[in-house]
């Protein structure tokens, strides 16, 4: 359409040289049509992205410009190395869980039946509905040791106090467990959407050829399911990988470092620590982990794009 | 290899009832279909035989055994869905062999029986594809061939030509005789054509309302009609009713349509249809295709009567033409050389050996 509409309107002018033909073509076009939207992520992704990579090479003063310094600085210590395990084992447990109960809860609610569904399915959206910082504010009171709801209730059963937040193991329990119940609904809307796209037939056919109630989740649920599955799994790792607010609020990273993982590190050091050029390197030891994993997410996504 | 059998089966859906106690013997090796229009229960009583729907009163037997509490994948049947539910993940081959490797068959075995049915249903090349690089016609024979290789008990087919576009459901139709003819399995197969149910049927059962109308074998149903609702289902275009007066004539009983149209009731039926010479509910059923032009050679049951045509629908080896009678709209088949065209006059014959009377009351045949 746009294409015939401009060559009507150019029609006598053909011969006026390269420039004309370049403004002619579609895709000139759909460039300057984008061209707004290219400025802001111009603006605010590559310019602050460059500007990251600009501040890594810097001094503590940001005086002088080091090269790699930081980064080879960064290599030799052990706390660098303790927040790469840390963010590894944060993200990928977090994400485990959040994708066997979204599973599992998602189960639950395609079984209840059409009517109650929708209050179900509000209900349990609520915890990724709410701002992560005020809900993790609750979970910090819930987790405090003296004052706490879970430790009274562990006193009176006489299990005895927890240590949620002063000890290395159940901090970093506390904190995979908040985000686990902050993400896990996302996983489960997400998994439902998928469920109700199954074709009931598929189940039927299945029943009569023979298989249980585990093999229809296992040779039917599953695959048809496997597409959303792994995006939903990727993107959750990416985004539970850059986490810095349930941290932030619950722990900032302690006790002794034993919760930082790469944004609240990154955090400390730069802002904290007055190191910006140091805080920069840390942040950008993200990129080439969630490069990988984007480029997982879309390479799927292409291919089930040319699936349909 | 089994029968099947219903008794008194009985289907609710909360208060709302969609099978009302039928009763049914479906032999070993029978291909029985289940026809009706939509709604009339025939779907949902299939489904409670495969096991999909519970049955709220009655009995199923397959074989010797009550299925009622027996889940689907323990009662040794196979079904062709409408839609044909393929497994869009697996190839031909694993949608086929799907059954017998959750039996854990042996490999040989079951590459083996699938190899055997692909042949039968001529889909050998198949094999590996996945369902949707398949046509509509390639697709119903995976799912087909899914149902043969099982070797079940009985095979339940639920509208399975449905989908499929007029010429191949001709097609398909034959192919299924063919392979029913071939293994010889037990057959429940529901359709709402009455094209399909009579020329695959064994025994055809007609249902409405969530009641079994009749059951015969097509001819039987199509000659010999015991209900108005039967009488009117089978056969295309559909019987002619018209409401009629019986009266008693000179030498028997003579049906009369309207003023001007009156015909003799052939003897035979005298007897049968004496006692009902004072029904006034009474309908004169005749088919289309025993309404014909007068060039046809006639014997002495076809009654000539004059018509004015409102409407003709040339078929080519036929001619549908319509008429009113007392503000009925009647069909007829005529000749394509009889010279119809609409608003011309037309001398035809009826053929009374062929016709009905109808109480409307009842809906029976009388």
């Amino acid at each position: 359409m746009v294409d015939s509409a401009i060559r009507v309107g150019t029609a006598n002018g053909a011969a006026r040289g390269g420039l004309h033909r370049l403004m002619r073509r579609k895709s000139t076009i759909a460039f300057f049509m984008a061209l707004p939207l290219i400025a802001l992520l111009a603006a605010l992704v590559a310019y602050p992205a460059g500007y990251a990579v600009y501040l890594a090479m810097l001094s503590k003063s940001m005086e002088r410009f080091v090269g790699f310094g930081n980064f080879t600085f960064l290599f030799g210590r052990d706390t660098f190395w303790q927040v790469v395990y840390q963010s590894c084992l944060f993200a990928i447990t977090a994400v485990v869980f959040k994708a066997i109960i979204g599973f599992v809860v998602a189960h639950f609610v395609h079984n209840i039946p059409a009517k109650g569904q929708r209050k179900w399915r509000g209900m349990l959206l609520v915890p990724w509905v709410i701002p992560p910082a005020m809900s993790t504010l609750a979970w910090l009171w819930l987790f405090d040791p003296s004052y706490s709801a879970f430790n009274w209730v562990f006193d009176h059963i006489g299990i005895g106090r927890v240590p949620w937040l002063g000890e290395a193991a159940w901090a970093r329990f506390s904190v995979i467990l908040v985000n686990v119940w902050i993400g896990a609904p996302f996983f489960m809307i997400m998994y439902l959407a998928a469920l109700k796209s199954v074709p009931d037939q598929l189940y039927e056919a299945a029943a009569i050829d023979g298989a249980s109630w585990w093999q229809r989740i296992w040779y039917i649920t599953l695959p048809m399911m496997r597409n959303i599955i792994a995006i939903t799994a990727l993107f959750s790792l990416i985004v539970t990988f850059a986490n810095f607010d349930i941290v932030r609020v619950l722990t900032a990273g302690g006790p002794l470092d034993y919760t930082h993982i790469f944004g609240t590190w990154a955090f400390r050091v730069g802002i904290e620590g007055g190191d910006i050029p140091l805080g920069a390197a840390v942040s950008l030891f993200m990129v080439p982990i969630l490069a990988v994993a984007a480029i997982f997410i879309l390479r799927d996504i292409t291919r089930r794009g040319s699936e349909v | 290899m089994a029968q099947v059998t219903l008794r008194k089966v009985v289907k609710n859906y909360d208060q709302t009832p969609a099978v009302r106690g039928i009763d049914l013997e479906i032999a070993d090796k029978e291909f029985v279909v289940l026809v009706g229009p939509s709604g009339c229960g025939k779907t949902t009583t299939l489904r409670m035989i495969a096991g999909l729907e519970e049955i709220t009163g009655g009995d199923i037997l397959i074989g010797a055994d009550v299925v009622n509490d027996v889940p689907p994948k323990d009662r040794d049947i196979a079904m062709v869905f409408q839609n044909y539910a393929l497994y869009p993940h697996m190839t031909v081959h694993e949608n086929m062999s799907f059954g017998l490797r959750l039996k854990k068959v042996p490999k040989e075995e079951i590459s083996k029986r699938v190899q055997a049915a692909a042949q039968i249903l001529d889909i050998s090349e198949l094999l590996q594809r996945k369902p949707k690089q398949l046509s509509g016609g390639q697709r119903q024979r995976v799912a087909m061939g899914r149902a043969i290789v099982r070797d079940p008990k009985v095979f339940l087919f639920d509208e399975p030509l449905s989908n499929l576009d007029a010429k191949l459901r001709v097609q398909m139709r034959t192919e299924i005789k063919k392979v029913h003819q071939k293994v010889r399995t037990t057959t429940v197969y529901v359709t709402h054509d009455q094209v399909e149910a009579m020329t695959l049927a064994d025994r055809v059962v007609v249902m409405n309302n969530g009641r079994i109308e009749q059951v015969g074998a097509p001819n039987d149903l199509y000659h010999t009609p015991m209900t108005k609702f039967v009488a009117g289902f089978i056969g295309s275009p559909a019987m002619n009713m018209i409401p009629c007066r019986l009266e008693k004539a000179a030498g028997g009983l003579r049906v009369t349509l309207s003023d001007g149209v009156s015909f003799p009731v052939p003897e035979d039926r005298t007897a049968r249809y004496e006692q009902h010479l004072n029904n006034g509910q009474l309908l004169f059923g005749l088919r289309p295709e025993h309404l014909m032009d007068a060039h046809a050679h006639a014997n002495p049951h076809q009654h000539p009567f004059d018509v004015t045509l409102e409407v003709t629908e040339p078929m080519g080896m036929e001619t549908l033409v319509y008429f009113p009678i007392n503000g009925i709209d009647i069909c007829a088949r005529v000749s394509p050389n009889a010279g119809a065209q609409a608003g011309s006059r037309l001398r035809l014959l009826a053929d009374l050996d062929n016709m009905h009377l109808i109480d409307d009351t009842s809906g029976r045949v009388l």
